[in-house]
């Protein structure tokens, strides 16, 4: 099947461009259905409802004076937003936002490559994006950022072991690296009559620490800890302005899009969706369709940890990536591995499944939530280790939380 | 030349000359980055040698880990920058044994296999590759799952200081900026810091 | 290109990282320099894993990175410990075993 050269650039040009737009809207729609959770109004001048407020913004921070202070380490300074722009990028290149489309004689996939190893991709770009944090909270030379960029790359590196176990259960199950492949796999009947096989059930353990996991890696509230504004400033991006801030911005509106993007293929079942019996011609729009809408929830989602959650405290926050998600995640690998084998050797019938599924899900649940309830609160932050060095106490404190909700730490008045 | 050819000596000499700065590099920092540089060129190199899976795990552990991990310890112990950091002494020598090292590994190895091509496959699927772990080399492959662990239990182990132990505490652990500091002042903190930690040392011994 | 280049390229990042063990103080540089020879050793192997045209190289590779993470683990928290207690990461002060 020869390509002319042009559909592949046009695939990728096409893709890239859905995921810019998807972010500038996304920017324009956080601040308004957080302001609508605190009863104000949001942006609501340019254009209706607002909606190129985006744009106005943008174009406002390209113009303004972009300041570089004079003790930064200059070359480092400017490279740390391009590193976390372009990672956050690349990851979409995996990402299918639709099934096959047949324009002009040509045959689309809606990929811009399809890697045989597409999941391990995504996980490296996610340990690069780590380096943008790291590398401008080092180069601003100042204490805030350098906290902010310590905290947060350290937190990203805790939580990506914890991802990518949740990621390893659903490439056992699926038995593949291919991202194509994970979504064939989930478009079999699944094993409750009328629910579809996706991976959000069988694998309900690995999908609950991804989600966990892919918002502390977007750094988003309430784990935003690395440019936590009551305790440090701004965070790893204090010393930033103007472009260069932008560029910071972007790539965190841009991760929530693509972190929303990844966990549909891998436990969503991608672009799959029911086509309503549509004629061909007309029936490829409804895998895109579904895709976005699926990936729109968990943008929401988002959006609505963000306006409804405090922020969370540091030692609380590692505890539970160390000590709950990576357990967690560990042994749900285990046990879809188990499970894998079982399977291979001729199966359980569907009843047991499901029985030891729910019973593996309430002894799950008990570990959680009734530990949490007999051990008092107060012990656990007596003995929280001393994570981040050079941490001064006030820096903990809680409270800080409630200044999260005004907007000018995203959008600069 | 093909294209793999074109990558790979472009990669190659990215790698090359990341690893010299890394070797050279006054700024500690610099050299970690340069260091990380490196890392990834070697995953660049092995993309021409149809290694994709070996690529994205080497940017995966060294790239997002290690290296990443190399950093905190810069920072954690406040990384002396300047004069020091290269040591003049054996120069010569060093670059000898390194240069006479590098003379016979590439005489042998061309002699061996300079003139053989590329082999021209795919190189292995992946499924080939996880078949050869966990069918072929399965008994290493658990051994390393037991070494693993027990680096783990060994870093938290090691990483855990109890009061009262051994060795006097320092109580605030500055952490290194990237602006180059006054060499002096540097000077005056070492020679503090190792009177007074010096003192225990001996005590120990 | 001939496999052998990329044998070339490994020797040199080898004796780099031979220069940076002999040459740097630091322990934490040393480390580094560890690591790069370590990296060189990959390389080769993945090469040579393209000239059989085999997956057993890329499996030797594959170790080897997991064995260098534990390595680094281990070393990076052995050198911390002996910042704390010995005040300076130069590897030619610590004598206490020399006799």
């Amino acid at each position: 099947m020869e390509q002319p050269l042009w559909v592949p650039v046009l695939q990728a040009v096409v893709v890239f461009a859905y995921y810019l737009l998807i972010t500038a809207v996304l920017i324009w729609a956080e601040r308004r259905v957080v302001a609508r959770m605190q009863s104000r109004l949001g942006p609501n001048r340019v254009g209706p409802f607002g909606i190129l407020q985006t744009l106005v913004d943008g174009a406002k921070m390209f113009f303004k004076e972009d300041i570089t202070p004079g003790m930064v380490n200059k070359v480092i300074y400017n490279l740390a937003p391009l590193v976390g722009v372009i990672a956050g990028f690349l990851v979409v290149a995996v990402i299918p936002i639709g099934g096959e489309v047949t324009l002009f004689g040509e045959t689309f996939t809606l990929v811009v490559a399809d890697l045989s190893i597409g999941v391990l991709w995504i996980l490296a770009l996610s340990s690069i994006h780590v380096y943008s944090v790291f590398l401008a909270g080092w180069a601003s030379n100042s204490p805030y950022p350098l906290l902010g960029g310590i905290r947060s790359s350290a937190q990203m590196i805790s939580y990506e072991i914890a991802q990518g176990l949740a990621v390893a259960s659903v490439v056992i199950y699926a038995g593949s690296l291919r991202v194509s492949d994970i979504v064939a796999a989930q478009s079999g009947p699944g094993f409750i009559d009328g629910v579809p096989a996706w991976y959000a059930i069988p694998l309900f353990p690995a999908f609950l620490v991804f989600v966990i996991g892919m918002v502390a890696e977007a750094g988003r509230p309430p784990f935003d800890l690395a440019e936590a504004e009551g305790e440090l400033v701004g965070g790893f991006n204090t010393e930033y302005s103007g472009m260069r801030f932008g560029m910071f911005m972007l790539a965190e509106f841009m991760s929530v899009v693509t972190m929303s993007a990844i966990v549909v293929p891998l436990f969503l079942g991608g672009p799959a969706g029911p086509t309503f019996g549509l004629p061909d011609s007309v029936a490829w729009v409804m895998p895109i369709l579904w895709f976005f809408l699926k990936m729109v929830g968990f943008i929401f989602f988002f959006i609505l940890l963000r306006g409804a959650m405090p922020r969370y405290r540091y030692d609380k926050l590692m505890n539970l990536g160390w000590k709950v998600l990576i357990p967690v995640a560990l042994v749900w690998t285990l046990v879809t591995a188990t499970f894998v084998l079982i399977e291979e050797a001729g199966g359980l019938p569907a009843g047991t499944r499901l029985g030891l599924a729910v019973a593996a899900a309430v002894i799950l649940l008990v570990l959680l939530f009734g530990g949490r309830a007999s051990a008092p609160d107060t012990r656990s932050v007596a003995k929280a280790p001393d994570i981040t060095a050079g941490r001064t106490p006030a820096l903990d404190e809680p409270g800080s939380a409630d200044l999260q909700a005004t907007d000018h730490q995203e959008v600069a008045p | 030349m093909t294209g793999h050819d074109v990558v790979f000596v472009l990669v190659g000499l990215l790698t090359a000359g990341g690893a010299v700065l890394t070797v050279t590099s006054k700024n500690l920092m610099h050299a970690a980055l340069f260091f990380a540089v490196t890392l990834g060129g070697i995953a660049g190199v092995f993309l021409p040698l149809a290694a994709d899976f070996l690529a994205l795990v080497q940017i995966v552990v060294y790239v997002g880990a290690v290296a990443v991990l190399f950093m905190f310890g810069l920072m954690l112990t406040r990384a002396p920058i300047g004069r020091e950091a290269l040591d003049g002494q054996n120069r010569g020598l060093a670059m000898a044994v390194a240069g006479g090292l590098f003379v016979v590994l590439s005489t042998l190895v061309i002699g061996a296999f300079g003139d053989l091509p590329t082999a021209e496959v795919t190189g292995p699927r992946i499924d080939d590759l996880g078949i050869a772990i966990f069918a072929d080399w399965v008994l290493p492959f658990e051994v390393l799952s037991m070494l693993l662990l027990a680096a783990l239990i060994g870093a938290i182990v090691l990483a855990r200081r109890e009061t009262g132990e051994s060795g006097e505490e320092l109580t605030v652990t500055r952490i290194e900026m990237a602006q180059d500091r006054d060499p002096d002042a540097l000077e005056r903190e070492q020679a503090a810091l190792t009177s007074g930690s010096g003192g225990d040392g001996e005590e120990h011994a | 290109m001939a496999i052998g280049y990329y044998f070339i390229v490994s020797a040199l990042l080898f004796s780099i990282g031979l220069i940076g063990v002999l040459l740097r103080r630091n322990a934490i540089v040393l480390f580094m320099c560890i690591e790069l020879m370590l990296n060189s050793v990959n390389l080769t192997l993945a090469a040579a894993a393209r000239m059989w045209g085999g997956p057993d190289g890329q499996v030797f590779v594959f170790f080897v990175i997991v064995v260098a993470a534990a390595e680094a683990v281990v070393g990076l928290a052995l050198i911390v410990n002996l910042y704390f207690r010995r005040g300076t990461l130069d590897v030619d002060v610590p004598q206490l075993l020399r006799w």
